[in-house]
């Protein structure tokens, strides 16, 4: 399977991302600059964390102008797995392929530490590996994290199973726990902890290498003959 | 020429932290009559005479880029300014 890591100015999980692929996972993978005009050889999109065009105006809100998001939203409609961390995420909301927006924490203070999280859907491509139930503990890193949606769409949300992680104890005041959704065809995750932080006992915790595996066995199920 | 003057703010049916954090330092500097404080952006635009309509274009362009709808309420006010 080949991933994409996608590269704005401002980006500065890429390297993590990549490495997670790369070295833990054993996939292949590329960078990708954000003016790049195609994305049709990549299997799957990450898009990393980081400040992205300074997150000047709002965060996540100039990225979604840059060349490759068409792209990215060309591949999301395709059904290809999208991955958006932390300034990933909030691009995703910017772009409007996943709804609702953040707010900047309750605590107004930047948040970096270890989190628990529960695994509220496993039946996604991004969280079969885990169990229903299971808590995981994934870094958050971020200033914006506290997500907010109206009350139709968070309805909408828990109606269609798209709330995918919530956090333990909220760190951040973000609506009903939420850490993380996807999007109603549920190709397109967005998550504000970092899995690829926490792919390495070495870095304090593996538990994000089963969101990496399961995206890639759903890939093999669906494309690889006898897989 | 226009000069527009363009503010974002938070729709009211959103929490601010950082009103609600300016709020109660006020509050612990006596000024016990503030009820409420919304912080927001300030934006001037400069904006070259066009065959659209100003507000049309002024419009799109808030809503496009300057405020994210689904937290952010916007208005404006359009100057006509005389060039020289």
């Amino acid at each position: 399977m080949k991933f994409a890591v996608i590269v704005f100015p401002g980006s500065n999980c890429d390297v993590d991302m990549f490495h997670a692929i790369k070295d833990e996972l054993g996939e292949q993978v590329e960078y990708v600059w954000h003016d790049t005009e195609s994305l049709e050889e990549f299997d799957g999109i990450l898009l990393p964390g980081g400040f992205s065009y300074g997150d000047y105006l709002r965060t996540g809100a100039i990225a979604r102008f840059s060349n490759v998001m068409k792209e990215v939203i060309k591949a999301a409609e395709a059904g290809k797995p999208i991955l958006g961390v932390c300034n990933g995420f909030q691009i995703l909301l910017e772009a409007g392929l996943l709804p609702g927006a953040m707010r900047r924490n309750a605590s107004l203070s930047f948040i970096c530490k270890p989190v628990e999280l529960n695994v509220e859907n496993n039946e996604t491509m991004f969280t079969a590996e885990y169990s229903k139930g299971e808590t995981i503990v994934i870094p958050v890193a971020h200033g914006e994290g506290n997500y907010y949606c109206d009350e139709e769409t968070l309805a909408k949300l828990k109606d269609n199973n798209q709330i995918v992680f919530t956090y333990n104890q909220n760190p951040n005041g973000s609506l009903a726990d939420i850490a993380g959704i996807t999007n109603e065809k549920g190709n397109v995750l967005g998550m504000m902890p970092h899995p690829e932080r926490a792919v390495d006992e070495l870095l304090g915790g593996a538990d994000g290498l089963k969101l990496f595996q399961s995206i890639v066995k759903a890939w093999r199920e669906a494309h690889v003959v006898n897989a | 020429m226009y000069k527009v003057k363009v503010y974002v703010t938070l729709r009211e049916s959103v929490l601010d932290p950082q009103g609600k954090a300016v709020t109660n330092s006020m509050h612990s500097l006596n000024y016990k009559e503030v009820a409420d404080v919304r912080i927001g952006k300030y934006m001037e635009l400069t904006i070259e005479k066009s065959e659209r309509d100003i507000n049309e274009v002024v419009e799109e362009i808030c809503l496009n880029i300057l405020a994210n709808p689904v937290i952010e309420d916007y208005r404006y006010e359009v100057e006509e300014c005389v060039t020289q």
